[in-house]
């Protein structure tokens, strides 16, 4: 037992507290949701590496400090031009900003809405309208999915709402913007975001996460993406986080019958980040693609784990993941495929490659295929490498400097993904992040380099 | 399409074709593990004091240590003390001079597995080590190996002869506290293969151990070591069979490769133990730790098998590269039919600068087996330029049949390059529909493409076990289709 409270850190100690604030306002059933996950984190604790699925990720530095929990937040004297820069420029979106995990309406841009659609903060709806949530919440994520969403469940209070009834679909992007101001000291957030996107019903979501200042934060988001028959969902996650923060982050969907889902991962910041992301194909002809890039230099480590769960027949997946990788970081990527045995003419496919521009950096990978029926046609593939020689001699030959060079081959390992990304705004934004982080990559390598 | 129905579950019915018993005169011990066996074990084969402090510590590190169960494969507890640790044809104190000593029954059983030692003595090609149960009985050609210095005996007969190169390799790849199965085989091996091929010296003719469990509740814990001194050549072969029954039975062999400068190993496996009946009754666990280590600059270690039996079968056969450009190779078919499970691939531990490494494995799974694929391919640091090709196939043949794998790929060096892939697919339909077009048999034509998906993997076995594992090949999925 004595281990057990070792792994769960300075966690249970603020729930307490945070259960009075909220529990004026929380109906019942939430109250008990969060019960029963703080007991499930209690009596389990969180993962070790002697866990097969944290065998490379070591979650210490997480539990060794205490975060506190933000309970409030008046919005940091955060004004809007502080958030401008991470719109994209795109007015014309839905955004909703939360500052430090709390909804700020202020912030916000909301624009008018068709009959029955909701974009909203989910504390607000809690309150307001607990039963638009109820069928909904906790259902493709229930609360003991994992430690780090039974940590999430406890704590959960707002977050992004998106509801589109049947047959509607939203043209702009609604976008869920998560700063971090990194003035409230160690604080941690558990944003969770519930999407529910009805039959034959579009809309695209974009997470982001970035902060004003670089300070000690854990982030520890949810998302939750429930598909109805022909819905379309593209989710796009951005990380960007401070070089000092942690980031533990799940995203969790299930597909109705012939419905289609994108997802899009970019992992750019934080001190240790890692991201769950797992799609379940829960109808006839559901397709899904799960593309994502993962960076990481310095000490950062950064690791992905994605998982497709083909339950039905005919449905397909696609997936890439890229990863580069400079200094002494470390990454790690796992991806499963689960077909299971009712499930024939299952059709899927993944990719990982990684780049290491570093003799010190380090990657860890594992495609891993689980297939119980036999009418499937699934592959992967991954690899591991440097910047080809060949290609650095073919520029170096034509008068462009080494490093030079070496940024442009790394952009274009990266622009596989980035051009995935169809809005226009995040395309351009990415473009620009990652052609200034790439800049400064692997100066190490080269001889009188800086 | 009927009548070939029938005829296809007539063949699937037919039965394991090696699954008779010897009547043979046997000296078994009691069932049971504990220190006294082991000293009784030491004490029957006359070993100096060195192997018997060996043994006792292994058996005293595996009381600490505790099952693994990581493994894709699931089967009821094993009861430790239940097995027999040691059984032996009784025959005089003094092992066989020559094959006339040898009992003629065990020599029949040898002839009905295709293994005519007779023949042996006048065909050249294959140098045989017979192991029945836990001794060796027989080994051919020892006097036209001697010759060229080659020490090719069994395990019990070095131990006497050449106890310094036992003492200096054993356990020098595998240690004895390397993992559960393999501590629990120091303890308590019987018997197995020694081969040590000395400097310069390219073996002339391929080296064959055949492994054969008879007596009831026995297990068999064989222990092979191959060393390769600098610039040496040597071919290995290994094929086991056991006879038909209810009760499941335990193989936990171990077997260590060491390959100094320039040598060269290549272990062929057809591994054909009885693979429990349509229900999943009885068949041999098949736990056996495989590593080789090219300790040499420039050496190579190549492994192939072909698993096709065993009721359950956990097998990592790995290479250690620690020499500068070694060269490490694994080539695998492993088919599961019925109810059989497969947890099987290989390790490559990348230590030394621009090694390479190349693994093949192809998975076949029909009936309603289970067949994983479990690898690791780990680049070290200090390993610049290390280069690795791993691909790894899955055929599904029926509905009720699973396919999964699990490669690791840990890659701390830069300059190194590591692909890995995989594809799981079925027979295609288009493919079994040109056969039949031509008038082939559905069952011959998925024999046929069976094989073709195998080639890559049966070219690099000897000719004679090529054609002998094609067959079993056929033998292993009859009834599978249909």
């Amino acid at each position: 037992m004595a281990e057990i409270a070792e792994r769960t850190g300075s966690f249970l100690e603020g729930f307490d507290a945070f259960l009075r604030s909220a529990a004026s306002r929380s109906p019942e059933r939430l109250q008990a949701m969060r019960r029963s996950a703080i007991d499930r984190l209690a009596s389990t604790g969180f993962p070790s590496k002697r866990d097969e699925e944290w065998k490379y990720t070591n979650i210490s530095p997480v539990l060794e400090r205490v975060f506190a929990p933000v309970i409030t937040s008046q919005g940091n004297g955060v004004a809007r031009r502080d958030v401008d820069r991470f719109t994209f420029g795109a007015v014309a979106w839905h955004t909703l900003v939360f500052i430090d995990g709390h909804f700020s309406r202020e912030l916000s841009t909301l624009h008018p809405l068709h009959d029955g659609v909701i974009i909203g903060s989910l504390a607000e709806t809690i309150d307001r309208q607990f039963e638009a949530i109820e069928p909904y919440l906790a259902r493709v994520t229930p609360h003991d999915t994992d430690a780090f969403t039974a940590l999430n469940t406890a704590f959960l209070r707002d977050g992004g709402f998106v509801f589109v009834p049947d047959a509607v679909a939203i043209e702009s992007p609604v976008h869920l913007l998560y700063v971090a101001t990194g003035g409230t000291g160690a604080h941690m957030v558990h944003p969770r975001n519930l999407i529910v996107a009805r039959e034959n019903s579009a809309v695209t979501v974009v997470e982001s996460f970035v902060r004003i200042s670089d300070g000690v934060c854990f982030t520890n988001p949810v998302t939750e993406i429930v598909m109805g028959p022909h819905a379309s969902v593209e989710h796009y996650k951005l990380q960007d986080e401070s070089p000092d923060a942690y980031h533990v982050g799940s995203i969790h969907s299930r597909q109705g019958r012939d419905s289609v889902y994108t997802s899009i991962c970019v992992s750019l910041g934080a001190a240790l980040s890692r991201h769950n992301i797992v799609s379940t194909l829960d109808g006839k002809g559901a397709e899904c693609t799960l593309n994502g890039l993962f960076t990481a230099t310095g000490t950062r480590h950064v690791d992905v784990h994605t998982t497709i769960d083909h339950l039905q027949p005919n449905c397909s997946s696609r997936e890439v993941y890229k990863g580069i990788l400079d200094g002494r970081s470390h990454g790690v990527f796992n991806g499963k495929i689960i077909v299971r045995p009712d499930a024939q003419k299952s059709d899927a496919r993944q990719t990982n490659k990684n780049l290491l521009l570093d003799g010190r950096a380090r990657i860890n990978t594992k495609p891993q295929l689980e297939i119980f029926a036999n009418d499937v046609k699934c592959t992967h593939g991954a690899t591991v490498g440097r910047l080809e020689a060949e290609s650095l001699f073919y520029m170096r030959s034509r008068g462009i400097g080494e490093q030079t060079a070496r940024a442009i081959l790394t952009k274009a390992f990266a622009s596989e993904i980035v051009d995935f990304i169809k809005p226009d705004p995040i395309r351009a934004h990415l473009d620009s992040v990652l052609h200034e982080q790439i800049e400064h990559m692997g100066e190490a390598m080269i001889p009188g380099g800086a | 399409m009927s009548t070939e129905t029938d005829r296809i579950e007539q063949i699937a019915t037919q039965e394991y074709k090696y699954g008779f018993v010897t009547e043979v005169d046997t000296d078994v011990a009691p069932p049971g593990l504990n220190e006294d066996v082991i000293r009784m074990l030491s004490a029957k084969k006359n070993e100096p004091e060195f192997m018997l402090e060996w043994r006792l510590k292994a058996y005293r590190h595996w009381l600490t240590m505790v099952e693994p169960t990581w493994a894709n494969v699931h089967y009821p507890a094993i009861d430790y003390q239940a097995i027999r640790y040691y059984a032996a044809p009784r025959m005089k104190p003094k092992g066989p001079d020559s094959l006339d000593e040898v009992d003629k029954e065990i020599l029949r059983t040898y002839e009905k597995l295709g293994i005519s030692l007779e023949e042996q003595k006048r065909l050249t090609g294959v140098a045989v080590d017979a192991v029945f149960d836990s001794v060796s009985v027989a080994t051919t050609f020892k006097d036209k190996l001697a010759g060229l210095g080659i020490i090719f005996c069994s395990f019990s007969e070095a131990v006497q002869q050449h106890p310094e190169l036992i003492k200096k390799y054993l356990g020098s790849v595998v240690p004895y506290s390397d993992n559960f199965f393999a501590t629990l085989n120091s303890a308590v091996f019987s018997d197995g293969s020694f081969c040590y091929i000395p400097k310069g010296v390219r073996c002339p003719m391929e080296l064959s151990t055949y492994f054969r469990i008879n007596t009831a509740d026995v297990g068999q814990f064989e222990r092979t070591l191959i060393v390769a001194e600098e610039g040496s050549y040597v071919s290995y072969l290994e094929g086991c069979t056991a006879p038909i029954r209810d009760t499941n039975q335990l193989h936990a062999a171990v077997v260590e490769l060491v390959a100094l400068d320039d040598a060269t190993i290549k272990y062929s496996t057809v591994q054909n133990w009885y693979p429990g009946d349509k229900e999943g009754r009885g068949g041999i666990y098949n736990f056996v730790t495989k590593r080789g280590k090219c300790v040499g600059a420039r050496s190579k270690i190549s492994w192939t098998q072909v698993e096709t039996g065993s009721a359950i079968t956990w097998k990592y056969p790995g290479c250690i590269l620690q020499g500068d450009d070694s060269i490490g190779e694994f080539y695998s078919v492993a088919v599961v039919n019925n109810l059989q499970q497969a947890d099987t691939g290989t390790k490559m531990i990348h230590i030394g600068k621009n090694t390479r490494s190349t693994i093949v494995s192809k998975g076949i799974s029909a009936g309603r087996g289970q067949n994983s694929y479990r690898g690791l391919v780990k680049i070290l640091k200090k390993a610049s330029g290390a280069r690795n090709y791993s691909q790894c196939d899955s055929l599904l043949i029926g509905d009720k049949c699973g396919a999964h794998t699990f490669p690791y790929l840990e890659v701390s060096n830069s300059s190194s390059q590591v692909e890995h892939e995989a594809s799981t697919s079925k027979i295609s339909d288009d493919q079994l529909f040109y056969c039949r077009q031509r008038g082939i048999k559905s069952e011959d034509a998925v024999n046929m493409i069976v094989n073709g998906y195998c080639k890559e993997v049966f070219k690099q076995l000897p000719m004679e076990f090529a054609v002998e594992a094609q067959k079993l090949l056929g033998v292993s999925l009859e009834g599978s289709v249909g």
